[in-house]
């Protein structure tokens, strides 16, 4: 498969553009934050721990939410309950909370005022504590398994229903089906998994801090915020940032080098049907991850919206406009997402050579730290203009810049796919640019792209991180409302306005993972 | 064609109400100028007399407001700063940017000696542990809470000024014994939080017996939502001051009306706002007194509070011996 020197086409030539765009922005806005400071303090032992403890947590996330996801996403992929789509779709909602809305459901069931912790003393046992590693590295499960769980669901509806005939008509067991159908697509689909969940780990901030115990469980993140805030020493800031992106670079590196191409051959794209795991044993285990999955996910959400029912009819209005305003960030970085997912995922698909540096690129935006980006975008855009009028492009700017990778991370292998299926044939006909798009590909991507717009919107309603420096009262996004009324004591309309966070970013995204998913519950 | 003319029409009337109505520029923190702060009624107040329009632009917490000046320099486009606290101010006068602001001899109501000559106070408060009434034998002091078994969750000291305002109250009380009584506090500490909001929360949802937050905040429960439940427990040490201050700016195009804002902020317009927006001691006590309720609140013996100098200085050791106490 070796490729011949190719011209540069319009095609490559976007899709690098866009992917360039992203270590470009985190370069400059780097750049713009050392212009400010003022001789660098080299690293001290407390970064070095930070950095430890940084690289340990994220490990442990990754490693237990893709674990533990195998088993859930194959149930899914096995059977057909009623509720089964709203499940599926629910999976969306733990991985789109905003940071403290979940700290809040979580302790609601794991903390030490909580349901579990009742329950374990009504029946007689020591109540145990969530704050700790194992507190941060529960939190961190609790927002990525879902996460796992659809991308490997995704992967599991990517083999074709051909093959999973073929395999009930020869007799194969679940075991014979693992080995040769589900193995090789969990190999290809984890890499890609663990890397995104390792890397999203890497910059937590308010998760590892609060539920974390103490500044043992101190993050990079948190040296960084203490750098620009507190010290105001931006050079030490700038190397923390770098260091960070340093770590991720190079698991990307590594992780990308196992993430391999779809093998399966070409399908009629008829809705997958299962023969197999019709045994007692099968049906038990899948039962009981489903069960397992959907207790650990809900009941938090329950926690949330049984907290924020009460406040949520009487939120004062602002709140409401906060609302309306986070839903235009959505709307315009959903739009940017989805154009230069596009533009990426396509350049990546006509140069196969380019695919990993691609994603690879795209991957530094979530290791980025917010907190230097924003700084960093504040520095450019001060002498020109003023930055609480640029309070909402900015921030729809940089959510968009840190949702691609997830987006990517959906469309690429399933475009790759669609590649390896159907390219030979829609070349030999003569299909080329937006035809090959519209009738080919375009079709086939819909439950991706939904997912991954969906994604997007949803992380947009949420997201904190560069706002708080750039906006000022009339501009308020919903989750900074969320602050707000917790710093003035409302700790009730902070719980409704947070349950409303939580509809809306749920709702959209139900909206556009619906639109994308038309064919996935026959 | 209509549009030259409408856009000429429109750069004339802005033109104008700019040229009219000056604007005096305030950079706060962000709960000042939420809705549920004393930011609005304070804006509108101002404006009934000033002819001038007062805009507040919000910047985070305390500290993250200083960053942002510091960014800005002498270009920026605030006349006033209003919301650091003593921890913040030795670093702030450093920068240079800020002016004297002119006021001799403020007429104010704190429990010690102000004199600075370019940062005025405009509220403070002391920290102190808040718990729910029913807490049975309620700690005296850091040792009598340390040997005991209730929780308490506190702010991280680097990225908080509570946090940090508990810092330096264990320093200010204890001095070289600071290090001990922080190994002896480690097993009450459930969490550390980033910043005040999350410790309250966890606080409110039964996390902890015991938060750090300040001895008026009972008053927002038995005020705002009528619960006599919440308290703060008096340590027999001292309580830590916050003493907020604000600060006019040396690059200022404004440099009067900056100065009236000045004047203006320790009369009964502003200050008489604080007590039930801000949930703080005004500096200037309005002259129908503070609101009925916050006579219920304790008040300590002593009050502590390092000079703004001496607390930039003191400031990294204690955050050494903390971070070494807790990370054991």
């Amino acid at each position: 498969m070796a490729e011949r020197a190719q011209p540069l086409t319009g095609t490559v030539a976007a899709g690098l553009l866009a992917a360039a765009a992203i270590p470009a922005l985190i370069l400059v806005t780097g750049g713009a934050v050392l212009t400010k400071a003022t001789g660098a303090s080299g690293l001290g032992p407390g970064d070095w721990a930070a950095i430890r403890f940084t690289l340990l947590q994220a490990a442990l996330s990754a490693l237990f939410s893709v674990a533990l996801a195998v088993p859930v996403a194959r149930a899914l992929a096995r059977r057909r309950f009623a509720g089964r789509s709203l499940l599926v779709a629910l999976l969306g909602a733990p991985f789109l909370l905003p940071t403290i809305v979940a700290i809040f459901g979580l302790l609601a069931i794991f903390g030490r005022g909580g349901v579990l912790n009742a329950g374990l003393v009504a029946l007689g046992f020591e109540p145990v504590s969530i704050y700790g590693l194992w507190g941060v590295v529960l939190a961190h499960v609790f927002f990525n398994l879902p996460l796992a769980t659809r991308l490997f669901l995704q992967g599991w509806l990517d083999v074709p229903s051909e093959r999973l005939r073929l395999a009930a008509s020869l007799g194969m067991g679940p075991g014979a089906i693992f080995r040769h159908i589900e193995l090789p697509m969990l190999a290809r689909t984890a890499p890609g998994a663990l890397l995104v969940i390792f890397v999203i780990s890497t910059t937590s901030f308010a998760v590892a801090l609060t539920l974390g115990g103490g500044p043992r469980a101190t993050t990079v993140e948190l040296a960084i915020y203490q750098a620009v805030s507190f010290e105001f020493d931006l050079g030490r800031a700038a190397l923390l940032s770098a260091i960070q992106l340093g770590l991720t670079g190079a698991a990307a590196l590594f992780a990308l080098s196992f993430v391999g191409h779809a093998g399966f051959g070409a399908g009629l794209d008829r809705p997958t049907r299962r023969w197999d795991g019709k045994g007692a044993m099968t049906r038990t285990a899948d039962s009981v991850a489903i069960c397992l999955a959907a207790l650990f996910l809900i009941l938090p959400l329950a926690a949330v919206l049984i907290a924020g029912l009460p406040a949520l009819i009487s939120l004062p209005d602002v709140v409401w406009w906060s609302a309306i305003r986070s839903l235009g960030v959505a709307a315009a970085s959903t739009l940017l997402v989805v154009a230069l997912t596009l533009a990426m995922a396509r350049a990546a698909v006509r140069r196969r050579s380019l695919a990993r540096p691609i994603e690879g690129a795209a991957l530094l935006a979530i290791a980025a730290s917010p907190l230097v980006l924003g700084t960093g975008l504040f520095i450019l855009v001060f002498p020109f203009a003023d930055p609480t009028r640029l309070a909402l492009p900015v921030t729809a700017l940089v959510n968009a810049i840190v949702t691609v990778p997830f987006a990517l991370r959906a469309v690429l292998p399933a475009w790759q796919k669609i590649e390896a299926d159907h390219g030979r044939l829609a070349a030999s006909l003569g299909l080329k640019g937006w035809a090959r798009l519209r009738l080919v590909e375009l079709p086939r991507l819909a439950r991706p792209l939904g997912f991954s717009a969906g994604v997007a919107a949803a992380l947009s309603m949420g997201d904190l991180g560069v706002i708080a420096l750039f906006a000022d009262s009339d501009t308020a996004t919903l989750p900074l409302q969320v602050y707000r009324l917790m710093g003035a004591y409302r700790m009730e309309d902070a719980a409704g306005a947070a349950l409303l966070l939580m509809l809306v970013s749920f709702a959209l995204f139900w909206l556009f993972d619906r639109g994308g998913r038309v064919d996935a519950d026959a | 064609m209509l549009y030259p003319i409408l856009a000429a029409g429109l750069l004339a009337a802005t033109g104008a109400a700019a040229q009219d109505t000056p604007v005096l520029t305030v950079y706060t923190y962000d709960s000042f100028v939420s809705d549920w702060g004393p930011g609005p009624i304070i804006e509108e107040t101002f404006e009934a007399t000033c002819a001038c329009d007062l805009e507040f632009v919000a910047a985070g917490d305390g500290a993250a407001l200083l960053a942002r000046i510091r960014l800005e320099g002498a270009r920026s486009d605030a006349d006033i700063v209003l919301g650091l606290d003593t921890n913040l101010t030795a670093a702030a006068r450093e920068t240079g940017l800020f002016a004297p602001h002119g006021i001799d001899a403020p007429a104010l109501d704190l429990p010690i000696a102000w004199d600075d000559a370019e940062f005025l106070p405009f509220d403070w408060g002391y920290f102190a542990f808040v718990h729910d009434t029913g807490l049975e034998n309620a700690p005296r002091d850091f040792r009598e809470l340390a040997a005991s078994d209730y929780s308490i969750v506190i702010q991280d000291p680097r990225s908080s000024t509570p946090g940090l305002g508990l810092l330096l109250w264990v320093k200010a009380a204890y001095g070289d014994d600071a290090a001990g009584i922080w190994q002896d506090l480690s097993d009450n500490i459930v969490t550390v939080t980033p910043g005040w909001s999350e410790a309250y929360g966890l606080f409110l949802e039964g996390e902890a017996d015991m938060v750090l937050s300040y001895t008026t905040s009972p008053a927002y429960h038995l005020i705002a939502e009528e619960d006599e439940t919440k308290t703060a427990a008096a340590f027999t040490e001292g309580h830590y001051m916050q003493v907020e201050v604000a600060g006019k700016l040396a690059s200022t195009d404004q440099p009067e009306l900056a100065d009236a804002f000045l004047a203006f902020m320790l009369t009964d317009g502003f200050q008489s706002v604080i007590p039930t927006t801000n949930w703080m001691y005004p500096a200037a006590v309005p002259e129908e007194g503070l609101p009925d309720g916050f006579e219920t609140l304790i008040e300590p013996d002593r009050a502590l509070l390092y000079p703004a100098d001496e607390a930039a200085a003191i400031r990294g050791e204690a955050l050494d011996e903390w971070l070494s106490a807790l990370s054991r």
